[in-house]
């Protein structure tokens, strides 16, 4: 978007904005009055790609090194925190996808709340460095050739598949308004039905979490 | 323009890091967190077939995926604090009672 702004000046000679008294300064024209798609397209699209294809590899890169730093770290602590940072970085690829509602979910839910919880745990059990230990027979024997197998299946699949298409930056926004239309209209048994099931989760959390003593006490 | 396939690698590379975290880790928070990591994959290439095909349902279902995920974070984070009061250990070494 900010590498777009060049071509502004070549494409705005020829649109006719309606402004009134004078002239305004080039980017104040091509903030407050956004060319119309499509007129300007041309020009912009290289280096729209450019950009998308630099954010996709940044935080691509990221969340690759952050789940990989998840396993080599022994600490807990450690692998939380590298978690947290493929979530952030999973939320700008869904931003680059056109999911905007997405995007904040996931930094709201998942690297808000639901990473929150696991330090809070990590922290609350005082969980220490874990041992290293050989690990089980039947995960070396039986799971690396099946996770080997399973992504290799995997990536074949998804590099024969024809007719899968690209991603840009101005292509298929989702707005947050045609999802809840979506969400409300015609699911929405199965999101009242969520809500139990939050309702549910939070009941059975408080049951399993509670102190045995606690609850002597409480009954005496 | 960056083909949809490359984000579906991405996706199935995070699916099989969080397997391989799944088998590797010895430590109960760890291997839960292995669990997010592969549901995070799996909702990466549900938003990725949504915009393939300009569908909203899919990204209707990663947000139901996402309330799931908070729901048995809750319960799961729980189930582990009651282990650890019960065994006081978080080695999955050490908790095998039910191992046959």
């Amino acid at each position: 978007m900010l590498l777009a702004r060049h071509c502004d000046a070549e494409c705005s000679q020829g649109l006719s904005y309606n402004q009134e008294g004078p002239p305004k300064p080039k980017w104040i024209v091509s903030w407050a009055f956004p060319k119309p798609a499509g007129r300007c397209a041309r020009h912009s699209s290289v280096s729209d790609e450019m950009m998308h294809l630099i954010l996709f590899i940044v935080f691509a890169g990221l969340c690759l090194a952050g789940a990989i730093n998840l396993l080599l770290q022994s600490h807990p602590i450690n692998s939380a925190l590298s978690l947290i940072v493929v979530m952030t970085s999973l939320a700008v690829l869904y931003l680059l996808l056109g999911a905007e509602f997405l995007a904040a979910a996931q930094v709201i839910v998942y690297a808000g709340a639901i990473m929150v919880l696991f330090t809070l745990v990590v922290m609350l059990l005082n969980a220490g460095r874990e041992e290293r230990t050989l690990g089980s027979t039947v995960a070396r024997t039986i799971g690396f050739p099946a996770v080997a197998a399973i992504f290799s299946v995997i990536a074949i699949m998804i590099l024969r598949a024809g007719g899968l298409g690209t991603a840009g930056l101005h292509q298929g926004v989702t707005s947050t308004e045609e999802l809840s239309r979506v969400l409300f209209h015609q699911l929405l048994l199965p999101f009242e039905v969520t809500s139990i099931l939050i309702l549910i989760a939070i009941l059975g959390a408080v049951a399993l979490a509670r102190h045995e003593d606690g609850e002597k006490a409480a009954g005496e | 323009m960056i083909p949809l396939s490359w984000y579906l690698l991405l996706s199935a590379v995070l699916f099989s890091l969080g397997v391989i975290g799944f088998l590797i880790k010895r430590s109960l928070i760890t291997i839960f967190m292995s669990i997010e990591l592969m549901l995070n994959g799996v909702n990466l290439s549900f938003v990725t077939f949504a915009h393939q095909w300009h569908a909203v349902k899919g990204q209707i279902f990663v947000f139901f995926v996402m309330i799931v995920a908070a729901a048995e974070a809750a319960v799961g984070l729980a189930i582990i604090i009651a282990v650890f009061r019960a065994r006081a250990t978080l080695a999955v070494d050490r908790i095998d009672l039910m191992k046959l």
